[in-house]
């Protein structure tokens, strides 16, 4: 387990221990207090390069992380990767080598193949590199920011700073994460995440979007859907990834919909307390309707904004920080 | 190691205090020759906006606006300033994770006093200066200091100083509106 990102790579929350996921939402309070001001600037990672290399599709995860460096003032390398070598052939090997011959200090990537951040991190070991999604694996920051926003509005709720309240707001919450898991790189950050700070999850999902291990997760398979519903206290509803597939899985959308759809009249069976969450883009009429989507309960968009202040903080950790003082 | 043992407050974990310099009452007294100080020297203080550095700043801050608002029967306007993100030494030293600025009002045309405990290399005070400008442009800056320790690195000076005290490098000083000591860090 790795007790500190400071000086290391972000590649899965898997191994991370509690304290390391603590440091990173501790971190980024002190950024929220920055992205509210006039000037939603600081120096921290002034001349450094962040190169955003993005081979996969994506809107709000390459603006936010490109926000994120921008705001610690680093210099952003964008790779256009539709318009790069990378069509021309090059290899993942090369394009890295070429990138880091301009001379670099960290990698955002995001991949279609499982493990591509990791061996990333294998050839360029002076370079941090931060996993912005890598296939079917991971998606850390996502799973960082969906537990920050959580501690944000349970802290809130306790009038408190999250950053005092350390892990305690998870012990014993009901988190039930529904949808596409077999497909979700994000359920699986989601999971270790919450289950490393003490939340107890269950996922509800059809029999065919179930990963095939499921038995080696800390979690728990909900029987009834309509009955785990009035359990959680937080719903993470998961986009079905009809671009990976996802179709082919269920008998038809409105089928899915019907039976695991978070549906206005489903959404009546919650409790008022409880959080309605989704890392985007939305399937609106799919996996959850549009006026529940847009209801109090949801949290949505403040997911999104703490997208900027959980990115400036791993950004800031893993590139100044240096392994030796993490280990002392 | 628990989740905040980054924070400021563990940073004098291996302080070992030596002799204690200056009584809490020492340190209520010179809080308050301070604060006239300060009111003699700004006449008007309701431009005044009072900046405890974060996190050994913060205390002396307080005491500060609690001693000028005795003075002057007027409240000033408080806050924090955390500089964790504007040091140059960023990622030359271990990372200080502390509490989240707080500036209760726009700088521009104010006079700005910021407070710290202890005043050594100048180098706080540059980033506190660079933080600064982010909140807004304002008329002055003056700075408080519950110590002045020495061993300026950068052409700083502070305006008001609770304490003189000439230290060596090898001793360490620890300020608290508790009591000023002299000391070392420890083996450890």
């Amino acid at each position: 387990m790795i007790a500190s990102i400071r000086g290391r790579n972000l590649l899965s929350l898997d191994e991370l221990s509690d304290t390391a996921i603590l440091e990173v939402l501790d971190t980024a309070e002190l950024f929220v207090e920055v992205n509210q001001r006039t000037i939603k600037k600081v120096p921290a990672l002034k001349g450094r390069v962040v190169a955003s290399l993005f081979f996969e599709e994506s809107t709000r995860t390459r603006l936010s992380f490109e926000t994120a460096a921008k705001r610690l003032s680093a210099d952003v390398l964008s790779l256009a990767v539709a318009s790069s070598s990378v069509k021309k052939g090059e290899s993942l090997r090369d394009t890295i080598a070429t990138i880091d011959a301009l001379g670099i200090d960290a990698v955002v990537m995001r991949h279609s193949s499982s493990g591509a951040a990791h061996q990333v991190g294998g050839y360029v070991p002076h370079v941090r590199v931060i996993n912005a999604g890598d296939g079917l694996h991971q998606h850390p920051t996502q799973g960082l920011l969906d537990v920050f926003t959580v501690r944000q509005v349970l802290a809130e709720r306790a009038h408190a700073k999250g950053s005092e309240t350390g892990k305690e707001l998870f012990a014993g919450l009901h988190v039930l994460i529904v949808g596409d898991i077999r497909h979700s790189r994000v359920a699986r950050s989601d999971i270790a995440a919450y289950s490393a700070l003490g939340a107890e999850v269950r996922l509800a999902a059809p029999g065919t979007l179930r990963p095939a291990s499921l038995q080696d997760w800390p979690v728990s398979v909900a029987d009834d859907f309509d009955d785990a519903l009035q359990w959680a206290d937080v719903v993470g509803v998961l986009r079905l990834q009809r671009e990976r597939g996802t179709g082919s899985f269920v008998p038809s959308l409105a089928e899915f919909t019907q039976t695991f759809g978070l549906t206005t009249e489903r959404a009546r069976r919650l409790r008022p307390s409880t959080i309605v969450m989704h890392p985007g883009p939305m399937n609106r009429g799919v996996e959850i309707d549009s006026a529940v989507a847009d209801s109090p309960a949801a949290v949505i968009e403040r997911q999104v904004s703490n997208g900027v202040p959980i990115r400036m903080a791993a950004l800031y950790l893993s590139v100044t920080g240096s392994a030796e003082e993490a280990s002392s | 190691m628990d989740a905040h043992a980054s924070s400021p407050s563990r940073r004098r974990d291996d302080f070992v205090p030596r002799s204690l310099l200056l009584s809490a009452d020492d340190v209520q007294r010179a809080v308050r020759r301070m604060a006239h100080e300060v009111v003699e020297r700004v006449r008007e203080t309701d431009c005044l906006v009072v900046l405890g550095l974060q996190t050994g700043g913060v205390a002396f801050a307080q005491a500060l606006a609690a001693s000028l608002w005795d003075i002057t029967a007027q409240q000033v306007h408080q806050g924090t300033l955390d500089v964790s993100f504007y040091r140059d030494d960023v990622g030359q030293r271990p990372f200080i994770a502390s509490a989240a600025s707080q500036v209760p009002v726009d700088l521009d045309d104010r006079v700005v006093l910021l407070v710290d405990d202890v005043l050594f290399t100048g180098r706080t005070i540059r980033s506190a200066l660079n933080a600064l400008g982010d909140f807004g442009r304002p008329r002055a800056v003056q700075l408080a200091v519950m110590v002045d320790r020495g061993h300026r690195e950068l052409p700083i000076r502070p305006d008001y100083v609770g304490k003189n005290l000439p230290t060596s490098l090898s001793e360490e000083i620890a300020a608290t509106t508790e009591g000023v000591w002299i000391g070392s860090r420890g083996a450890s």
